[in-house]
């Protein structure tokens, strides 16, 4: 399996390498305790129709949680509230010791968040290395002053972001496309490169809305690695979308299934796999189309 | 492949050859052109080039990196132009390029207010609310009297371009002048968008809920690109009227002006530095060739006003030609012919 070894991604260097197979999410790097990521009883509605309906998510420190359910059942919608795009009609939302409710989208970076896009949300005129540094814009202290002539901090402070930025390239196999336009790359390495952008600041919570709608068998394989190798390493606790039930079981620790914008279970992937209410709701359709 | 997009920086395969491409121009426009030129040329065709370059850089760092559109660029020249000659007249202590500095600021702050309804708006919507920027900077000069030193007329001579007891009042002096300031603010504005702000700029311009997302200042980042861009435009201002035109006048920074200098960002490149020089360029250079070509088609039937009449039509067929065919301008024009040479050799 090509995806077997990856890189560890320690202070963003490529230093120590840890295998990591497609078991070893379940291995129990799962924290007990509080979660870091708790939706409680959001609601949102758009003129009429319901997105959310009292939807609870409950999501620990450092687990991959995927998020379920056939189209239109508010999975997008929920990525959204959480991280402030919409704002829920009720409910709230608490992001480590912090409780909204709506999560203020300027802060989020701060708050160390970081997401991709269903459907891309990249800087086509901007370069994979600057589209993967301007990831640490938050970082940024040296003021325009001092960029433009060129201070020691300023010149610092770029070649330190950089750096970091040239790692996490190099991490995602994105080395031979560091001065493309990033509007100008096949679709996959688009979907790799906004993972970059996300990775970089090393969030401690990253939502990965459909991070592999659209991608081949292989490049979901490698897309999955590249996901685990990212907790395993910074212990960020990852939400995400995705489609491929094959995938979601592999590579979550916790499953939560929405449909019609309602939760209609929670659970490990093999408890997610015996429920009967999921089964009528989705997967037996979902399981047939991948068997077929 | 023709990209909609422009790059912030894209990296040329040989960035040693721009930089060279650069150097030559300098020893060109400084070492040569002084030797060989006539009045006429400073005059007709480098000084006015060189301010409208100046506007359109300042213009693009706005629409073309930042993605904001305006179009009232030659209400901010206006503010710049007018705030030099009223800072030179009453503060006539104050050195010439402190002048300049101070009235960019007035301007700055001009396109900061300007950029308000920014924080709201976008596009079309945005581009409306600077047009009456432009309206209003045009009826404020005409009814303030102040403004214009109670001139009945409102047209007032702008004062002597004197720097340090250096005279830059010939033709000549008033090209060399205008060079030193173009290239000095060209060289800050290369800083700027080569910067992390310049790539906050093109974040905004590209995506501004992922802008948003990652952290950038969203609203800040549009008010900083309107308070630069309206720095270097109002910049631009008083060498229009202070070493092109000598004279301050509101007339001369009308709407057309502003479309003006919009057409070259256009033509010559959005979110490209040198596209506001290959823009300047050639609509600074079309009249005089559509003049001698029509007359010498046309003999004595072609008068000023098939002139202008022709003028307008080229320009119009060439903003939509470069819509249609080259979005990225002139510049990208040069950069396939690049490629291509080098292909070649």
């Amino acid at each position: 399996m090509n995806v077997a070894v990856r890189p560890h991604l320690v202070d963003g260097t490529r230093s120590v390498r840890l295998p990591s197979s497609r078991q070893g999410s379940r291995s129990g790097i799962v924290a007990e305790g509080a979660p870091f990521l708790a939706v409680e009883g959001v609601s949102l509605g758009f003129g009429g129709t319901v997105a959310l309906d009292s939807v609870d998510l409950s999501v620990g420190e450092g687990e991959i949680h995927a998020v379920i359910g056939p189209n239109g059942a508010g999975k997008s919608s929920l990525i959204n509230a959480i991280s402030g795009l919409y704002a829920p009609d009720s409910g709230t939302i608490r992001i480590g010791d912090d409780r909204f409710s709506r999560v203020p989208t300027r802060r989020l970076a701060r708050l160390g968040v970081a997401r991709t896009f269903q459907n891309l949300a990249l800087f086509k005129g901007l370069t994979v290395l600057d589209t993967v540094t301007a990831g640490l814009v938050d970082r940024q202290s040296a003021g325009l002053a001092a960029q433009i002539l060129g201070l020691p901090h300023a010149r610092r402070e770029a070649r330190e972001h950089q750096e970091r930025a040239e790692a996490v390239i190099a991490l995602l196999d994105l080395a031979a496309y560091r001065d493309r336009l990033a509007g100008t790359l096949p679709y996959g390495v688009q979907k790799r490169v906004e993972l970059a952008r996300a990775l970089v600041a090393r969030p401690r919570l990253l939502l990965l809305d459909e991070p592999m709608a659209g991608m081949t068998a292989t490049e979901k394989q490698r897309m999955s690695g590249d996901i685990r190798a990212a907790r395993d390493s910074t212990g960020a606790t990852i939400v995400l979308i995705e489609h491929d039930v094959g995938v979601v079981m592999s590579l979550s620790d916790r499953v939560t299934v929405l449909d019609h914008g309602r939760r209609i279970a929670s659970g490990t992937p093999a408890e997610i796999q015996a429920d009967p209410a999921v089964i009528a709701a989705y997967l037996g359709l979902a399981f047939d189309e991948t068997v077929a | 492949m023709a990209t909609t997009s422009a790059p912030l920086a894209k990296a040329p395969p040989r960035p040693s050859a721009r930089g060279i491409g650069v150097a030559l121009l300098l020893v060109i426009a400084y070492g040569i052109v002084p030797l060989i030129g006539t009045s006429y040329l400073y005059e007709a065709i480098l000084t006015p080039f060189l301010a409208l370059s100046l506007a359109a850089l300042g213009l693009n760092l706005l629409t073309g990196y930042a993605g904001q559109l305006s179009l009232g660029s030659s209400a901010f020249m206006a503010v710049g132009a007018y705030a030099a000659f009223n800072l030179s007249l009453r503060l006539p202590f104050l050195p010439l390029p402190v002048t300049i500095v101070l009235a960019g600021l007035v301007a700055a702050f001009a396109g900061l207010v300007a950029g308000l309804p920014a924080l709201r708006l976008r596009g079309f919507y945005l581009a409306v609310s600077t047009l009456a920027v432009q309206f209003f900077v045009a009826w404020l000069l005409n009814r303030v009297g102040w403004l214009s030193n109670d001139s009945p007329s409102g047209i007032i001579s702008a004062p002597p371009l004197v720097v340090a007891g250096l005279s830059f009042e010939d033709a000549r002096g008033r090209y060399l002048f205008s060079l030193t300031v173009v290239a000095l603010l060209t060289v800050l504005a290369w800083r700027l968008v080569t910067s992390p702000t310049g790539r906050n700029f093109v974040a905004v311009r590209d995506n501004e809920t992922a802008a948003r997302v990652i952290g950038v200042k969203v609203a800040r980042t549009k008010l900083l690109a309107f308070a630069l861009s309206s720095f270097v435009v109002g910049v631009a201002g008083v060498l229009w009227a202070f070493a092109y035109l000598r004279t301050v006048e509101p007339a001369g920074f009308n709407l057309d002006r502003s479309f003006q200098i919009l057409f070259i960002v256009i033509i010559g490149g959005l979110g490209t530095l040198r596209g506001a020089f290959l823009g300047a360029g050639l609509i600074v250079v079309l009249p005089l060739l559509l003049s001698r070509f029509g007359a010498a088609v046309l003999g004595d039937g072609f008068d000023s006003g098939t002139l202008e009449m022709c003028q307008r039509i080229a320009l119009g067929i060439l903003i939509v030609a470069f819509l249609i065919r080259e979005p990225a301008g002139l510049s990208a024009l040069l950069d396939r012919a690049a490629r291509r040479l080098r292909r070649r050799s």
